[in-house]
């Protein structure tokens, strides 16, 4: 019944060496925090996104450790400062173990 | 709201027994949000400066609330930021996220979106890799609250 985490990276495909680009970063997900509960009074069990991750060829720029008051389908803007080209890796974990991950390339002049 | 709805949070034994006004209930919020905050920067005070916490006067929908941090910082090794907390002082439980930052993030600043449970105040607090810390505080109105309820 779950829908699958579909993840929307918005960064631009070029920059020059130095430059500070922004990156904007989506994924759906309901992000069950835990407090709601069901019509017989159950507690709905926490299931969210709890770690994103950014990485440029390999090397960590920016990460976040995720609590239940974030919003559904977590959406994180940063930026990085690039000096050479290559790829942007994004890497969202749930709660139940799943890895979601998207990668973005980068040409930089 | 009814306090059965509110995890008790683990304080001290004399809040854990108030089940009297909303306003106690908000003190003990308050309490374990300073406590949630002391435990970051390792028992240093936050100074004010240098963070800037951004969020709306009146949030109409505390199921999503944009907020946004930026700490003054040239993002180099001598002058670089580690990580910025975000804390909610009136929500079931404090903590709402950690933001790690590295020199290749270039500038010390994000964006996100939040859930507040009620009219209460968002607080930022700044890590730099020196040690020292520093913090921002908004207060936020909340037309519909954000926890499902």
């Amino acid at each position: 019944m779950a829908a699958k985490s579909k993840p929307r990276i918005k960064v631009p495909k070029e920059a020059k060496a130095g430059e500070v680009i922004s990156l904007k970063t989506l994924i759906s997900h309901e992000m069950e925090s835990g407090q709601r509960k069901d019509k017989d009074g159950n507690v709905i069990p926490r299931k969210i996104i709890n770690k994103f991750a950014c990485e440029f060829n390999g090397a960590p720029v920016f990460s976040c450790d995720i609590d239940p008051a974030i919003s559904a389908n977590p959406y994180f803007e940063f930026t990085a400062k690039v000096s050479e080209s290559g790829t942007f890796k994004f890497t969202w974990t749930d709660d139940d173990g799943s890895v979601y991950t998207d990668e973005h390339e980068i040409t930089v002049n | 709201m009814s306090i059965s709805r509110r995890r008790m949070l683990g304080v001290s034994a004399g809040f854990a027994l108030m089940s009297v006004a909303g306003a106690r209930i908000a003190l003990a919020d308050v309490e374990a949000t300073d406590k949630f905050i002391m435990k970051f920067t390792g028992g240093k005070k936050p100074e004010t400066g240098k963070i800037t916490l951004t969020a709306p006067e009146i949030a109409e929908n505390g199921n999503t609330v944009p907020v946004s941090v930026k700490v003054e910082s040239a993002m180099t090794d001598g002058d670089l930021v580690e990580s910025v907390l975000l804390v909610a002082d009136g929500n079931p439980n404090p903590d709402v996220a950690t933001f790690h930052f590295t020199a290749m993030s270039g500038t010390a600043a994000a964006t996100t979106r939040m859930r507040l449970a009620k009219t209460q105040n968002v607080i930022a607090v700044a890590k730099m890799a020196d040690g020292s810390v520093f913090m921002d505080k908004k207060e936020v109105k909340v037309t519909i609250g954000g926890c499902g309820g």
